[in-house]
């Protein structure tokens, strides 16, 4: 081959930049699952018992459920017996109350996954909540979100503070038996973030978290929900990365929205979880169950996803669009190269009159990599003037990979429309070829391609986390087009 | 001498293109390259901006002095040779600006300069915009993304204008415009014109010719270079037809 393409091979060198392990002691469940070590998780995090009921009903009904084995993706069977259900830093008797109590080594961990949760979190105005392992370590801001009534905590402190409004809203999105992952999530979630904005309230900061995995042979099972009440507004954001470990780890998070009347909730994720080495070995299986309900009259929820790590990805943010005039979309990128398996994409449910939604799915194989859109359209006799607009690109690079599209659409008023546009392509020996003719280098052609390629996901973005997808997107795909 | 071609032989999908061209054009000239269909035209446009789908087989190339094919691509560009392409392909998503930005920095980065000021840069490229004709929605759409075939030449002229290359090779630029167009194109490839710089153009048709009078015109054929002259050859194919000039030469 040419120099070109050896150029671009040794691209192929960069490594995941997150794949450090923190040396710190931690609290750890032994491995294995029964109702005692669902019952220890409760005990351990002093909860309620309506609490510990809704964990038992929910691994009691996961008991009688088989793993779902129609997405388009290929792994060897999960014993869950062999995985660790709790996980948390070692921490003195007490929790910290501040971020000066927290563990220096996890903070020095989140400064090196670039979320410094003391300064530059501050310059950037972003609140962050940040997960390690099961438990939720620190989160900034609160004094300011206070003052505007936002709550904004760790899902346990929730639990433990507003437990009513824990108990009116959890699993009303995604109940306890919703699927094989959300009932497993049930019956052990650890930690995650809990956030209320209250009517009439605009949050005044993006909120953010941001979920490591640290602990070998540990699954992650967080839960987050999110609340706006009538009018509220706030945009909200997740990263996640993990260690590079030959094993592959489970992440079964579930993600609940509510949003009432006149409510919008943005949510975007970057998802960066360890994907595997080059030859598949390791990596993260991410199993999630992301929902949002539009409860109310003209609300409006919108997921925006970049999704470049994971060995697996199993996601389908979807919205429930039950008040009248309410919006659902749903914007996403996902990534998959070398080994790695994605299959994802999203639900919309119309329920109420003139409801809308829009997808735009981006899906860019390279590698060996499998990429596959899966979507649901579907549209309820109550649901007059309902309207969706989908639209599904693939980008393949180089010969090996392969895309697929499964859009599902179930009509059942004749008043809506739904439109459907797809596309696949090949980053072009041509493209690439143009740019390097103008004195571009192969990786900034690359690059420029595929971020044009995601330009319109991107852009659905907070502005600061634009510049980060992007960052990321160039390094998930070094070396993929040679 | 500014490019010098010696006996340069190239295939592609295994197939002998180019078997043994001979070419030398100074800078401050312009040179006409014509010749029938498959005669090899678009493949020494390409193998001499170095796509990687053809093979050289033998001989040489030098470029100010350099060996032209041992230089990657993106060297060759940021050398100053610009390729302005027959079919501009389309890149959904990417600014012109920023791709045009992009290029120029890289050359810039190549010769030891600091990047382009913004609005030195957008200055720049209003004006050159406005000498090709261009409406200002050139500035933020895609590369070449739902244009015309006429709009895509004159972005690709609209490309060399701002780049400055040393060497312009154009393949069949002239293909696909009417005449408001053809003129609006020549006088941008003219206005490039001056001692230190030369354009070799590959075209089809003598019309182009009235509007960038060559210095030089050679007919390709069979992979060869089998007759050159002065812009009278081009008037006298014109004529003649290819069959005519060159009679049994053709092989």
């Amino acid at each position: 081959m040419s120099s070109k393409s050896q150029d671009v091979e040794s691209l192929l060198g960069q490594k995941y930049r997150h794949g450090f392990v923190t040396d710190i002691e931690s609290d750890s469940l032994p491995a294995g699952l029964d109702e005692d070590v669902v019952a220890a998780i409760s005990q351990k995090k002093n909860e309620p018992q309506f609490l510990l009921d809704w964990r038992l009903k929910a691994y009691r009904h996961w008991l009688t459920m088989q793993e779902p084995t129609w997405a388009q993706v290929h792994y060897k069977p999960i014993d869950y017996q062999d995985i660790s259900y709790y996980s948390a830093p070692r921490a003195p008797a007490n929790a910290p109350k501040s971020l000066d109590e927290v563990d220096p080594k996890l903070l020095a961990t989140y400064a090196k996954l670039g979320i410094p949760l003391h300064e530059r979190a501050r310059l950037a105005g972003v609140a962050v909540d940040a997960v390690f392992d099961s438990v939720s370590v620190a989160t900034t801001f609160k004094d300011k979100l206070a003052k505007a009534g936002v709550i904004f905590c760790s899902f346990s402190d929730a639990v433990r503070d507003y437990p009513r409004l824990v108990e009116r809203y959890l699993g009303t999105v995604v109940p306890a038996g919703d699927n094989f992952f959300a009932a497993l999530n049930s019956a052990v979630f650890s930690d995650g973030s809990f956030v209320y904005v209250p009517p009439g309230v605009r949050c005044p900061m993006e909120l953010s978290t941001y979920f490591r995995i640290n602990a070998a042979k540990t699954g992650q099972f967080e839960r987050t929900l999110i609340v706006a009440a009538e009018g509220a507004s706030v945009s909200y954001l997740e990263g996640c990365t993990a260690p590079m470990r030959d094993e592959n780890q489970l992440h079964a998070a579930v993600v609940e929205l509510v949003a009432l009347d006149n409510a919008r909730i943005k949510y975007s994720t970057v998802q960066n979880w360890y994907p595997g080495d080059e030859n598949g070995l390791g990596g993260i299986y991410n199993f999630v169950t992301k929902r949002g309900e539009c409860r109310g009259r003209n609300s409006k929820i919108s997921w925006t996803q970049v999704e470049t790590g994971s060995a697996i990805t199993w996601k389908y943010p979807s919205c429930v669009l039950k008040g009248e005039n309410s919006v659902g979309e749903f914007y996403s990128v996902a990534v998959a190269n070398n080994y790695q398996q994605a299959d994802t994409g999203t639900k919309m449910i119309h329920i109420g009159r003139n409801t809308r939604s829009t997808i735009v799915s981006k899906g860019i194989s390279a590698g060996h990599a499998e990429n596959t859109y899966r979507g649901l359209v579907k549209i309820l006799p109550s649901a007059s003037g309902a309207r969706n607009f989908t639209q599904c690109d693939s980008l393949l690079m180089g010969p090996k990979c392969a895309a697929h599209t499964f859009p599902y659409m179930e009509v059942k008023n004749p008043t809506a429309t739904v439109e459907h546009e797809a596309s696949t392509s090949k980053i072009g020996e041509d493209q690439l070829f143009y740019c390097l003719q103008r004195g571009i280098s192969a990786e900034d052609a690359v690059n420029m391609i595929v971020s044009g390629f995601c330009k319109v996901v991107f852009k659905e973005l907070p502005m600061e986390f634009a510049v980060e997808a992007q960052n990321l997107l160039s390094v998930s795909l070094e070396g993929a087009v040679g | 001498m500014l490019l010098k071609i010696s006996d340069l032989h190239a295939r592609v999908a295994g197939k002998d293109i180019l078997r043994g061209v001979n070419l030398e054009v100074r800078a401050g000239e312009v040179h006409a390259i014509m010749g029938p269909n498959g005669s090899g035209k678009s493949t020494l446009a390409q193998v001499l901006a170095g796509r990687e789908d053809y093979e050289v087989t033998g001989g040489t190339v030098t470029f100010e002095g350099r060996d032209l094919l041992t230089l990657p691509a993106e060297e060759r560009a940021r050398a100053g040779l610009f390729l302005g392409f027959q079919y501009p392909v389309e890149i959904p998503g990417v600014n012109n600006v920023y791709l045009l930005k992009a290029a120029l920095n890289a050359k810039r980065k190549a010769a030891g300069e600091p990047e382009v000021d913004a609005y030195e840069f957008l200055t720049l490229i209003r004006q050159k915009m406005k000498f090709m004709q261009m409406s200002e929605s050139f500035l933020t759409r895609g590369v070449n993304e739902g244009f015309s075939g006429g709009e895509k030449k004159r972005n690709e002229v609209l490309q060399m204008l701002v780049l400055e290359p040393k060497l312009a090779i154009l393949d069949e630029t002239d293909s696909g415009l009417d005449i408001d167009a053809l003129k609006v194109v020549s006088a941008g490839v003219n206005s490039l014109r001056d001692p230190t710089r030369a354009v070799v153009l590959v075209t089809h048709y003598q019309r182009l010719l009235d509007y960038i009078v060559p210095d030089r015109v050679h007919v390709l054929s069979g992979g060869r270079i089998l007759k050159s002259g002065d812009k009278s050859l081009a008037l006298e194919l014109e004529a003649r037809g290819y069959d005519g000039v060159l009679g049994a030469q053709v092989a």
